[in-house]
Parts: C-alpha cells; structure tokens; sequence
C-alpha cells in the first residue's frame, strides 16, 4: 500500500482540476494574445479562472491578483521590487520577516541584506510562531515591508495574522504574506485580513506545480519582475500559462468549496493519526491541534533520527518528511526546529506528516501500524533510546 | 554547477545496495553483556561516540582477548540517519578479528570503501561522509578503554581532514613540492577535502580548526618567504643573476620587465611618437606570465601595434627576462 502523507511538500492534482486543464494542452492551445480563433478561444476559461481565484481569496475586483510561476517567484517579486520603488530611492531601509520563514523569503532577504537592506528576522517562541510585541518592537520610520508568513510549513503552526495587519496598518507599513500553506487548509479572506500582498501556489491546494499567484491590494504600484509584453496588464509578462491558470481557478474553487470538509473531517483523520502517535513512549507534538493547519503533524520520536524514520516508513510505502538535517542535501538543520526543538531536539527526530482531502481512513489505519513497526525496530538499534529513563519527565 | 546538478536528486539514490542492504538489515548490531563477554573469552569493552543533539550517537561494544588483543566480538547501537547505522555495521564487522592495534588503524575511508558496490563509486555522498561515518573516532575511544589511556594519545599529529584522516604536516609538504596554488590540486594529491569538504572552507557541515584554504594561504605565503630571503641570500652571494625569473616575486617580475622596456623598448617606440604603459602582470594556470599594456600616443592607432611592434616587443622580453611571457595589448 501506498500512502502520501507529504501534502505540505506538495499535492495530488485533483482529476477534475486535470480534466479541466485538459482541452487547453491539446486542443484550445493558442496564445490567448493572438487574435485568431485559436488564440480568443481559450478567453473565457481564463475569465472563468480569474473569477474562481478572485472568490477563493475573497479580492475585491479592484484588487490584482496576478498568476506567476510559483510562490517563490511571487515572494521574490514582492522583496525585490520593495527594494527597487521603496529602499533603493532611499526612502525606507528596512525589511521585517521572521527567522522561520520558507528559504523564498529568507534567501532573497539575504541578498537584499548584500545590497545594504536592513532585514529584522524575528525570533520565534517555543511553538514556533513570533510574538507580536517583538514585531512592534522591530518596526522604524524607515521600514518598508513586513512580510511574515501565514502558516508555517514544518509545524503547520498559524501566525497571528490579524494582530500583524493591524500593527501594520497602525505604522503605515506594508504588510505581505507568504500564505502557501494556508490557502485551501483554512479561510483566507484578503478584505478581512487587509494585506498589501499574498503569495500563494496551486500544488499546494491540488492544482498544477508551476503556476502560482501574487494578490495585490487595490492595484497599488510594484515594480514588474519580469518586463516583457503586456500580458497580465503589464505586471507580469510572459506567455499565459493557459492550462495552468484554468487548473489554478478549478483548483482554488475546489479548495474553497472543500474547506469545511478540511476543518472536519481531515482535520478528524490527522486528529485519530495524531492519537494513535502520541500512545508511543516518549513522543512530542508540537502546538495544540487548533493552532495549526488541519492537516499537518509534527512529532519528535526520542531516539530515532528524522532521516531514518523516514526510510523506513518509505520501505512500508510511506511518504512523509522530516526536518532533520541529515536528510537535507546541505544537512542544514531547519530554523524552526532549532527555534522549538531544544528539549524535544527536534533538529535531529522531527517527522512531518500531513495529510490532505484525498487522504483516507484505511490510509491512516496503515500508516499507523507502518509507524509503528519502524519505531519497534529503530528504537531496538537507538543508542540513546534505552539510556534515558528522565524523558518522561522533561517530556513538555 | 551543471546538467548533473539542476535536478537535485534524492541523496538516496546515491547509497550503494551494501548500504542499503545494511539499513534494512545490520548484521553486527546490539550489544554484549559483561557475562556474554566472560563465556566468550574476553574483557568487554564499551564506548560511546556523538550524542543525539549532534544529530549521530554509536555505541560500540568490543570482546577483547587480553592475551593476544584480539577483538573476538564486535556489536554496535546507533542513534543516526541510515547511513549512520550502515556504517556502524561496517565498522563493528572490520573490528573483527583484528587486534587492538590493528583496529585503531581503521578509518572512515576503510568503513566507506567497504561499503561500495563499486570500487569506483562512493557508498554514500560527501555531505554524509562527515556525520554518518564516525568509525575512527569510536574505536580510538573504545582502544583507549581498553589500554587504559586517554584517547588523544592515538593522535601523534593534527589532522586537517577527518574523512581521509590527512595531518597538517602532510598537507604542507605536498603544498611545497609540488607547488600546488589550489585547493582542488590539494585534494587530487592527498584526497584531503573530497569527501564531506567540511575542511575545505569556513562554513561546512563541521566547524575545524584548519582549513585547506587557510593552509594554502598562509604554506604560500611561506614559500613566498622562502624565497624572498633565498633571493636576499643570492643577492649577498653575488649570484642573483642565476636567479630565475619563474622564482621571482611579482614586484621583482615586473621591475625587471619594466628594466627590460626601458632600455629596449620604449626607446624604439618613442622615435615614431608612442609609448606603452604596463597595465598588469599576471602567472597564469598554463605557466606563461601574461603581461597587459596598453599603448599611448602614435602606438596607439598603429596598424602595427597588434602584428610587428607587438612581436618585436615579446621577443625583447622574452629574450632578456623569460621565453615564457606573453604581452597582450588592451
């Protein structure tokens, strides 16, 4: 038996969203800025998308939200031209993020660091999520943009987004998200909220990889990455991912439509997941179940290294990830695991599962007795393991 | 970077089928009582290396026969990714049979090249070479344990490179003569730095106290030194016209280009109203010194000036400083 339960990473397209994109790969396959037949007919799939993105996020039609690559691009696009229409004038200095942001966010900010930008990393607390007086503490008449993510992707841990926006609002800065792992886990509301710009991505949310989408606020001014054509009104330019955009629609409606279903009953499966866990010995969770994405478990086991695990949950035909260096091609631990881990040591045991909509009862049943059998046997090779009858009482 | 590289693979793909086979199944693990040691006819020894928050922690577990020294049982437990348990194994089963003296000896090269499909292929990738094979160190402390010493006694030198276990001494050496100016000439003549490259530059997996760019630096500029007072010995000797122009310095290689141009050149170009400024000098890979001019006043419209001046004004340098430079005009 297969089981995927690697869904923060990235997710199954929905074979609607297949059959949608379908037509536009072999048939409607012109260039929708041609004038021809070819070209016109793929226009009202593309109407019909922009409508579903726009509803999905609840945009307001004065809004943009324009289609990209990915959310890295989307990401990079924001803290670049922040850069270009805001710092580089000298105007503002200063870029505001959190030290357990996706590497999207945290390498461009680096490069923009060697560029002479100021750039506060905010440090996080034991569950992995900033406190907002560190952010209020942080701000100066020279920041230009706080960008912060929505839900953190290790932990599936959500950051106090409305608390944010309105320090924000209060100092006049921009405000952007990151908010890959919330969109189509939980409701986003831009208009509720009030942020500036939201990068999002359809694999995520059981749409195509490749294509993905930056929201920006009432239209306002930001430099185009990509100059080029005239396509997507001039803010980014390249040849419509046609496909790609119908998929992205169907795949958003889907997801907004699905989100009750998200918050009962994935939320129930990762729930039973979660119980089933935390009967082992010697087992850590981080955040309670409310605090995070309905779909995302991250546990330490003691004694068992995250790489490990994770090969033998693979030999049972389990997908799952773990934040432990050595499993990394540059085995750099992850931020957010040093950042919460200390006690738990979460940089070397972390195991990540996360489920999503398509997951199912007798796939979680499996997975259970999968996890199981590995913590049997790498339990009986640990080292550490049987020497340290204390856990239990620093168990957090 | 390139084609091989733009698709990160999973580093997975890169264990040999011993490693993998010894992840699913090691051969050597678990751990032996003080009364199993006694039935087997020997002294238990136990020792420990890593711990959990490095993220690697072995245990290894030795029957010693206290006549011969002779390891006559050998177990492992690990705290690691799988690499770290393969390698363990590895390690537990080359103890084997050996003595003591013998086991010290075995490095983290040994344990890797054990585990090869291919003597061609390395077993895992370089980024696990440094965590996951830790054989050297456990055994020194089990040895240690056994003899009774402090397990730095095995160390008589400093060693730069863990994984090839290549000292400082050796790496200097191999600098000197073989006048290596890079650090991948270093790791082609002692395989220091081609495994985890923790020891190549500040900010790998593992922090050290040498790194080969350092060492390179800093052995560089000592034959530099070397050479400066073997000049200055010459000089006082009276033999400084045997000095070689390859063994001069860069200052002393461009004064005596530009003596050369002085007296030879300049000359000549000055009596049709141009001249020529040196721009730069530089050794290059291929062993020619390049030297960069540009040409002023009439030189420098001179259809001549890239053809016939050009080649007069080489073939003076190369005859009264070095046959080995080229001029290259910006």
């Amino acid at each position: 038996m297969r089981v995927y339960l690697d869904n923060n990473a990235t997710t199954i397209v929905d074979p609607n969203v297949f059959a949608e994109m379908e037509p536009y790969f072999v048939q409607s396959y012109g260039n929708p800025n041609s004038l021809h037949q070819f070209g016109s007919e793929s226009h009202p799939a593309l109407r019909k998308a922009m409508d579903q993105l726009y509803k999905g996020l609840n945009a307001s039609d004065n809004d943009d939200i324009v289609v990209t690559s990915c959310a890295t691009e989307s990401n990079n696009w924001v803290l670049k031209s922040i850069y270009y229409d805001h710092i580089l004038n000298g105007e503002k200095d200063h870029i505001i993020t959190s030290e357990v942001e996706h590497p999207a966010i945290i390498s461009t900010c680096k490069f923009l660091e060697k560029l002479g930008v100021n750039v506060t990393y905010l440090p996080v607390n034991e569950k992995g999520i900033i406190e907002t007086s560190t952010l209020k503490d942080a701000i100066t008449d020279k920041t230009a943009l706080v960008s912060i993510m929505w839900a953190n992707n290790e932990t599936g841990m959500l950051f106090p987004m409305k608390e944010i926006s309105q320090i924000c609002r209060e100092n006049g800065i921009l405000f952007h998200s990151d908010a890959v792992q919330a969109v189509g886990k939980i409701p986003v509301d831009v208009q509720e909220l009030d942020i500036d710009f939201l990068s999002f991505s359809a694999h995520k949310f059981h749409g195509p990889k490749g294509v993905g989408g930056l929201y920006i606020k009432n239209s306002q001014a930001l430099s185009p990455f990509f100059h080029g054509g005239e396509h997507m009104g001039g803010r980014r330019s390249g040849t419509l991912n046609v496909p790609g955009i119908v998929g992205m629609g169907k795949a958003m409606e889907l997801a907004v439509e699905n989100l009750d279903f998200e918050k009962n009953n994935v939320r129930r499966l990762r729930d039973k997941l979660e119980d089933a866990i935390l009967k082992i010995d010697d087992v850590f969770v981080v955040g309670t179940r409310e605090e995070r994405t309905p779909n995302t478990i991250l546990v330490s086991v003691k004694g068992i290294e995250g790489e490990a695990m994770l090969w033998d949950l693979n030999k049972s035909g389990i997908a799952a990830s773990t934040g432990s260096a050595c499993a990394s091609e540059d085995l750099e631990s992850n931020p957010v695991m040093e950042a919460i881990g200390a006690e738990a040591d979460l940089a070397h045991t972390a195991l990540r599962l996360s489920l999503s909509r398509f997951t199912t009862e007798e796939e979680v049943d499996y997975a259970v007795l999968a996890l199981r059998k590995a913590v049997i046997r790498l339990r009986s090779i640990s080292s550490t393991f049987a020497h340290t009858p204390d856990w239990h009482e620093s168990k957090l | 970077m390139a084609k091989d590289d733009l698709i990160g693979g999973s580093i997975w793909e890169e264990y040999s089928q011993k490693v993998q086979d010894l992840m699913n199944s090691p051969q050597n693990m678990g751990e032996i009582t003080d009364e199993e040691a006694k039935a087997q006819g020997g002294k238990l020894i136990v020792a420990d290396f890593g711990a959990e928050s490095c993220g690697d922690a072995v245990r290894l577990y030795w029957v010693v026969d206290e006549e011969t020294d002779i390891i006559k049982n050998a177990k492992f437990k690990s705290f690691g990714c799988g690499t770290a348990i393969a390698s363990s194994d590895t390690m537990a089963e080359l103890c084997l049979g050996k003595t003591v003296d013998q086991a010290v000896k075995i490095t983290n090269i040994d344990v890797e090249f054990a585990m090869r499909d291919n003597p061609d292929i390395p077993a895992v990738p370089p980024q696990k070479m440094h965590c996951s094979v830790m054989a050297y160190d456990v055994i020194k402390a089990a040895a240690a344990s056994y003899k009774g010493v402090d397990a730095e006694s095995f160390e008589d030198e400093i060693i730069v490179c863990e994984c090839a276990r290549v000292s400082l001494g050796t790496i200097k050496e191999v600098i000197k003569i073989n006048d290596l100016k890079s650090i991948e000439e270093i790791t082609n003549y002692t395989k220091a730095g081609a495994f985890c490259k923790s020891c190549q530059n500040p900010g790998g997996h593992e922090e050290k106290e040498y790194y080969l760019v350092d060492i390179l630096k800093d052995t560089r500029a000592e034959m530099e030194q070397e050479k400066m007072s073997a000049l200055a010995d010459a000089k006082i000797a009276g033999t400084e016209s045997e000095m070689a122009f390859d063994d001069y310095t860069m200052v002393q290689k461009l004064k005596s280009v530009e003596a050369a141009i002085d007296k030879d050149i300049r000359p000549m170009l000055v009596m049709d109203g141009g001249n020529l400024e040196i721009l730069d000098i530089k050794d290059t890979d291929d062993g020619m010194t390049d030297i960069y001019i540009r040409y002023l006043g009439a030189c420098s419209g001179c259809a001549s000036s890239s053809t016939g001046t050009l080649f007069a004004i080489e073939s003076v340098l190369r005859e009264t400083c070095s046959p080995k430079i080229r001029v290259l005009p910006i």
